[in-house]
C-alpha cells in the first residue's frame, strides 16, 4: 500500500492547480481515507493556492466532510420527512442507547460511526438507514438490534 | 448497472454523428435491430427498488436466462431502468411488449416468471397488482390507476429505457430536439419557443424560464460573454427524489435540455451541480456525457453545426443551502456555500461574476420536449399561466408512495386520494406538506385546491421542488413545524442573524408548546418573529423558513391551543404530553415489549397481560413498534 | 447623479453609492453592526433593513448592499423595519449579553430587554465576520476565517489553534463592532519567540 503522502499526490495531480477544485480535492481525499487530516488540508491548500483558512472553512462548512477518522461501519439513519414521520427519530435514539454514543460520534472501539442524513430517496421504505452502502428498510427497534448483532457476528 | 445490450451495441456503427441525417440513420439502425415481438424484462433500479433488493432480482434474471437453456428465439432482453415510480410496490418488474406489471418481486419469484410468462406467456397471478377496492388482479401497467391517472411526459422514458445506454435513448427519440434546433432554428427561435411555452422554473419559485433566458441575453448584450448554463441538481428537500429519479433514469433528457439552453444563450460551458447523496445520478450523468461526447452530441462542433459546448459535474458536499442560486455558484467556485449579499440577478452576475442561467433538473428536462413538440402543444397542458406538468414525490402516510406526474392545476385530492390511494387507515388525510421545509401545510378542507404555482402560494404554501408529504391524524403539526425548524437550523449557513439566531429562537418557543407550556401571547410572538425572519433574512432559505410554522398556526391553531391550554397533544406525538399503556384485551403476554424496553419498565408474566410503569417510561415508543398485536396505546 | 427619496426627503448621490451611504451623507440614521466603510459590505447583521415602496408594492432590503437607484422610495422607520430591528436586537441581547456596544445601540432603538434565554453570559461575539473580512481585505493575511456553519458558526484560525500567520496587528480588535475581539485575539495569535538576527553585512 502506498503511503498517505503518495496517494494524496496522486489525487492532487488529477486536477488543475486552481482554487475552484478545492471541494473536488477534499472529496477525493475523504473517499480515499474516510476523513480529511490537517496534513492533507495543508497539502490541498498549497496545491490549489488557497489559504489554509479557506480550506478549513470549507471543510467545516459542508456536512459530508469528516475531520476525524470514522468507525469501521457507518450507520446513517435517514431523517427525511417521510422517515421522521414514520419513527426515524426513534431509530436514532435506540442506536444512541445501544451504542452509547450520540449521532455524529464514533464508538471508542472505532467500530461504529452513527450519523443522520436528510433523505436518501427511499421514502417508500421508511424508516430507512444505510449500513455502509447497504439499505436497511422498514426499520423497527427489534430490526436494529438484529442488524447490530449481524455485524458483530460477521 | 451492467449493460445488457453491449453485444448489440458493438454491431451498431456509432461513430461521430455529423448531421441530423446521421442521427436518424443511427436511430433507424437501432430500431431495426430491435425485434418488437421479442420479450423484454425491465427491472427497476431506482433508489427505492434497489433498497428493496432489485439488484438481486435483475442478477437472478440474468443468471437463470444464461443457464436454463431457454430457446434463443424467446430469450428475453433484460434491461435495468431508472425509477418506474410506484416505489411502495417495489421491486418492480415490467414485461414487454405485453406490459405486464409485477410488484414486490423477490429473487425466488424469478424462476416462476421465466417459466410462466417468458416461456408460456401466462401471468404469475400472485405478483400482479390488485385493485385495492375490488381485490381483482390487474395485469398491465396502464390499467393501474396509479399510472393511468397520471400524465407522464417528463417521466415518459424513465423506467422504460436503460439510462446507461445512449442507443436506447436515441431509439426513444433522444437528441431529436437538439438536432432540430441546430439545423432549423436560430438561438433566438429557441428562446422564443421556450418563452411561448409558458414554462416556469420547477425548482420552487416558478420564475418564467423564457424570461430568465431573455434576461441573460440582455446581460450578454451589455457586458459580453462568456455566459454559463448550470443545472441545479442539489435536490435537498427531505422527502423529495424526483430530480434524483430524472437524473438517474433519463440523464440524457437533462443533458439535451442543457445543450439546447447553451445553444439558445450562446454558452460554451455548463455545470451540473448534483447533491452529494446521489452517487448513482452522478454516475449515470457521467456515462451519459461520455457517450454523448463520443457521438459528437457534446463537445466540439456538435453535429457539425459549428456550435461547441461542454459541461462538467460538480458534486455537492452536503449543504441544503447550496440549492439557493448564489450559494450554489459560490460552491462551484470552490468556497463555503454561503449566499452572496447582492441585489443583482444571477442572469446578470452569476457564476464567476458572469451572466448565468441556472435551472433545476426538471426544468431542463422539459426543454427538449418543448423544442421537439412545440410550444403550442406544451402550453395546452396544465392551466393558464401554469403550463405543463409537474412531477411530485408522494410520500408519508399514503398508500401509493412514489413518483407522480400530473398537469399543473390538478386538484390536490386527485393526487393524494385517486392516484395516491389515500391514507392507509382509510380516514381522510389531515394535511399535505408541499414544498418541503420552505413550503406549507395544506389542510384537508383545502383538498380541492388546484396544485399550481399561484394557487399554492396564495394558500401560504409553495410548490417547492415537488415534495408532497401526506400526514394523517397521528401526526402532530407542532411536532412537524419543529421538525422543519430543526432541519433548517442545521442547514442554515449561519451568515445572517435572522436565520442563524431566529430559527433557533422560533424553535425555542415551539419547544415550550410541545412541552405543554407557553401562552397565546407566545403564539403572537412566534408569528411576529417569523415575519421578521421573512422580511430580514438574506436568502430564500431564511425568508421561506417560517412557512411550515406559519401555515400550521393558520390552519391548525386549535391544535396549538390544545398543547398550550390543555397540555394535550391531540395526535399523541409530543412526548411530554402523552403516556403509553397496554390494552389488556389485546395483549397476549408475548413479552416482546418487555424485552425491548430500554428502561426495563414493562412487567408481566409470560402469556399474561403486561403493564407499563409510566413513572420510569421515557416514551421512546419502542414497545409500540415491537408489539405485533397493536396492544400498546397512546393516551 | 442619482436622485431618490429617503423618508420622503429627496437625496442625490453618485452612481454606485448604496442606500446606506446615501442616508449617512444626509444624516439619516440607520443602525448597523457588521458594516464598516473599510471593507466590502456583507449584509450579515440585517440591522440596516429599510423598506422600499412603490404604490401597493413594498419590500425590505439591506441598505448596506442595496444600490441607490433613480426614483426609488426608501423608508427607514416603517412598522416592518422596526419589527425586524426589534427582534434582531432582542436576539443579540440574549446571544451576546456581555457586549456593551450591543446594549448601547439596542437601547438607542428602545430595546432594553429580551424575551429569550441567555446561554452564555460572557459571550460578546455575534459572528458577523467583520474581523475575518478585515483580516482578508485590509491586512491581506486571512489568519482567521468563519468556521463551521449555522448555529455552530464561529470565528477561528485553522483547526481552532493559535496561528503564526497572525501578526497581532490588532486590526480585527479595532474593527469588531461588539468588542468580542479584545479578548478573543489571544486564542488566535500564537506567541512567537522572537530571535534577533544580526543584519547581514
Amino acid at each position: 500500500m502506498n503511503s498517505q503522502v503518495e496517494v494524496i499526490d496522486e489525487i492532487l495531480e488529477c486536477y488543475p492547480e486552481k482554487p475552484e477544485y478545492l471541494i473536488f480535492l477534499l472529496q477525493d481525499i475523504q473517499s480515499a481515507y474516510g476523513y480529511i487530516s490537517p496534513e492533507s488540508m495543508q497539502a490541498v491548500s498549497d496545491y490549489a493556492g488557497v489559504p489554509i483558512t479557506q480550506v478549513y472553512s470549507v471543510a467545516t462548512f459542508y456536512q459530508s466532510f469528516r475531520l476525524e477518522p470514522k468507525g469501521e461501519h457507518e450507520l446513517r439513519v435517514c431523517l427525511g420527512t417521510a422517515c421522521y414521520l414514520k419513527g426515524g427519530q426513534r431509530i436514532v435514539e435506540e442506536l444512541e442507547r445501544k451504542l452509547n454514543i450520540k449521532a455524529g460520534e464514533t464508538t471508542e472501539d472505532m467500530i461504529y460511526t452513527l450519523d443522520t442524513v436528510n433523505c436518501v430517496g427511499a421514502c417508500a421504505l421508511s424508516p430507512v438507514m444505510m449500513v455502509d452502502d447497504k439499505y436497511e428498510t422498514n426499520l423497527t427497534a427489534g430490526k436494529v438490534n438484529k442488524i447490530l448483532k449481524n455485524i458483530e457476528t460477521e | 448497472m451492467t449493460n445488457e445490450n453491449t453485444a448489440l451495441n458493438t454491431k451498431i456503427n456509432s461513430g461521430r454523428l455529423n448531421s441530423h441525417e446521421d442521427l436518424n440513420a443511427l436511430r433507424q439502425q437501432i430500431i431495426d435491430k430491435h425485434d418488437p415481438t421479442k420479450l423484454e424484462v425491465l427491472v427497476c433500479h431506482g433508489t427505492g427498488c434497489i433498497a428493496n433488493g432489485s439488484m438481486e432480482v435483475s442478477e437472478t434474471f440474468k443468471k437463470i436466462c444464461e443457464t436454463s437453456g431457454i430457446d434463443v428465439k424467446i430469450k428475453p432482453n433484460i434491461k435495468t431502468t431508472g425509477c418506474q415510480g410506484f416505489c411502495s410496490r417495489g421491486p418492480l418488474v415490467l414485461i414487454n411488449p405485453q406490459g405486464i406489471f409485477y410488484q414486490r418481486v423477490k429473487p425466488k419469484d424469478v424462476e416462476e416468471i421465466i417459466q410462466k410468462t417468458i416461456i408460456n406467456n401466462e401471468p404469475v397471478e400472485r405478483l400482479l397488482y390488485k385493485d385495492p377496492k375490488t381485490g381483482e388482479p390487474i395485469k398491465t401497467e396502464n390499467e393501474i390507476p396509479f399510472y393511468n391517472l397520471q400524465e407522464r411526459i417528463v417521466l415518459h422514458n424513465i423506467g422504460k429505457i436503460d439510462p446507461t445506454d445512449i442507443n436506447d435513448k436515441i431509439a426513444a427519440g433522444g437528441y431529436q430536439a437538439l438536432a432540430k434546433a441546430l439545423t432549423t432554428m436560430t438561438p433566438k427561435d429557441v428562446v422564443t419557443e421556450i418563452t411561448k411555452s409558458g414554462l416556469r422554473g420547477r425548482g420552487g419559485a416558478g420564475f418564467p424560464t423564457g424570461r430568465k433566458w431573455q434576461g441573460a441575453l440582455k446581460a450578454v448584450d451589455k457586458k459580453g460573454g462568456p455566459v454559463y448554463v448550470v443545472v441545479n441538481g442539489d435536490e435537498g428537500d427531505p422527502g423529495a427524489f424526483m430530480d434524483c429519479a430524472i437524473m438517474e433514469g433519463d440523464p440524457h433528457a437533462v443533458l439535451e435540455g442543457l445543450i439546447l439552453g447553451a445553444y439558445a444563450l450562446g454558452s460554451n460551458n455548463g455545470y451540473l451541480y448534483i447533491r452529494a447523496e446521489y452517487p448513482l445520478a452522478v454516475k449515470h450523468l457521467e456515462m451519459a456525457m461520455a457517450q454523448a461526447r463520443e457521438l459528437g452530441l457534446l463537445g466540439e462542433n456538435i453535429l457539425n453545426s459549428g456550435f461547441s459546448f461542454d459541461a462538467r459535474i460538480n458534486r455537492g458536499a452536503g449543504a441544503f443551502v447550496c440549492g439557493e442560486s448564489t450559494a450554489l455558484f459560490t460552491s462551484i467556485e470552490g468556497k463555503a456555500g454561503t449566499p452572496r449579499p447582492k441585489y443583482v440577478r444571477s442572469v446578470e452576475e452569476g457564476l464567476w461574476g458572469r451572466p448565468t442561467v441556472l435551472n433545476n433538473v426538471e426544468t431542463w428536462a422539459n426543454v427538449p420536449l418543448i423544442i421537439d413538440k412545440g410550444a403550442d402543444w406544451y402550453s395546452k397542458l396544465g392551466v393558464l399561466n401554469n403550463t405543463g406538468t409537474k412531477v411530485f414525490c408522494l410520500v408519508g402516510k399514503v398508500n401509493n408512495v412514489g413518483l407522480v406526474e400530473v398537469p399543473m392545476g390538478t386538484p390536490l385530492s386527485k393526487i393524494v386520494e385517486d392516484i395516491g390511494g389515500g391514507v392507509p387507515n382509510g380516514k381522510p388525510f389531515k394535511a399535505v406538506q408541499t414544498g418541503g421545509p420552505s413550503g406549507g401545510c395544506i389542510p384537508y378542507k383545502l383538498k380541492d385546491l388546484a396544485v399550481d404555482f399561484d394557487s399554492l402560494t396564495k394558500a401560504g404554501a409553495m410548490m417547492g421542488s415537488g415534495a408532497m408529504i401526506v400526514m394523517d391524524d397521528r401526526d402532530c403539526v407542532v411536532d412537524v413545524a419543529l421538525y422543519f425548524l430543526r432541519f433548517l437550523e442545521e442547514e442554515s449557513c449561519g451568515k445572517c442573524i435572522p436565520c442563524r439566531l431566529g430559527l433557533s429562537r422560533m424553535k425555542e418557543i415551539l419547544d415550550t408548546f410541545s412541552h405543554g407550556k407557553g401562552s397565546e401571547k407566545d403564539i403572537d410572538d412566534l408569528i411576529s418573529l417569523a415575519k421578521a425572519i421573512q422580511d430580514g433574512a438574506l436568502c430564500a432559505l431564511g425568508t421561506s423558513a417560517p412557512n411550515p410554522c406559519l401555515t400550521t398556526i393558520k390552519f391548525f391553531k386549535e391544535e396549538y391551543l390544545a398543547h398550550i391550554n390543555e397540555q394535550r397533544c391531540p395526535a399523541g406525538v409530543c412526548k411530554d404530553l402523552i403516556t403509553y399503556s397496554i390494552d389488556p384485551d389485546a395483549c397476549t403476554g408475548c413479552g416482546s415489549c418487555a424485552r425491548h424496553c430500554p428502561q426495563n419498565c414493562i412487567s408481566g408474566e409470560k402469556k399474561k397481560v403486561h403493564v407499563i410503569d409510566t413513572q420510569n417510561c421515557i416514551r421512546c415508543g419502542i414497545c409500540m413498534d415491537t408489539c405485533k398485536f397493536d396492544a400498546v396505546q397512546v393516551n | 447623479m442619482i436622485k431618490f427619496n429617503i423618508n420622503d426627503i429627496e437625496v442625490e448621490v453618485e452612481p454606485g453609492c448604496t442606500v446606506l451611504e446615501a442616508a449617512r451623507q444626509y444624516g439619516i440614521e440607520i443602525p448597523t453592526l457588521c458594516y464598516h466603510e473599510a471593507v466590502a459590505p456583507s449584509g450579515a447583521c440585517r440591522l440596516c433593513m429599510v423598506e422600499l415602496k412603490d404604490g401597493d408594492w413594498s419590500k425590505l432590503v439591506a441598505s448596506c448592499i442595496y444600490p441607490a437607484a433613480e426614483g426609488i422610495n426608501v423608508y427607514t422607520e416603517t412598522e416592518r423595519v422596526q419589527n425586524v430591528r426589534n427582534w434582531i436586537f432582542q436576539m443579540l441581547l440574549a446571544q451576546c449579553p456581555a457586549s456593551v456596544e450591543i446594549k448601547t445601540l439596542a437601547k438607542k432603538y428602545g430595546v432594553t430587554s429580551s424575551r429569550f434565554s441567555i446561554e452564555n453570559p460572557d459571550e460578546e461575539c455575534m459572528v458577523c465576520g467583520l474581523c475575518t473580512r478585515a483580516c482578508e481585505e485590509i491586512v491581506g493575511l486571512s489568519a482567521i476565517s468563519m468556521v463551521d456553519r449555522g448555529v455552530y458558526k464561529k470565528v477561528g484560525a485553522p483547526f481552532m489553534q493559535p496561528t503564526d500567520v497572525c501578526v497581532a496587528c490588532g486590526c480585527c480588535v479595532t474593527i469588531c463592532p461588539t468588542g468580542a475581539m479584545r479578548s478573543y485575539i489571544d486564542s488566535v495569535r500564537s506567541v512567537r519567540s522572537v530571535t534577533l538576527t544580526p543584519l547581514a553585512l
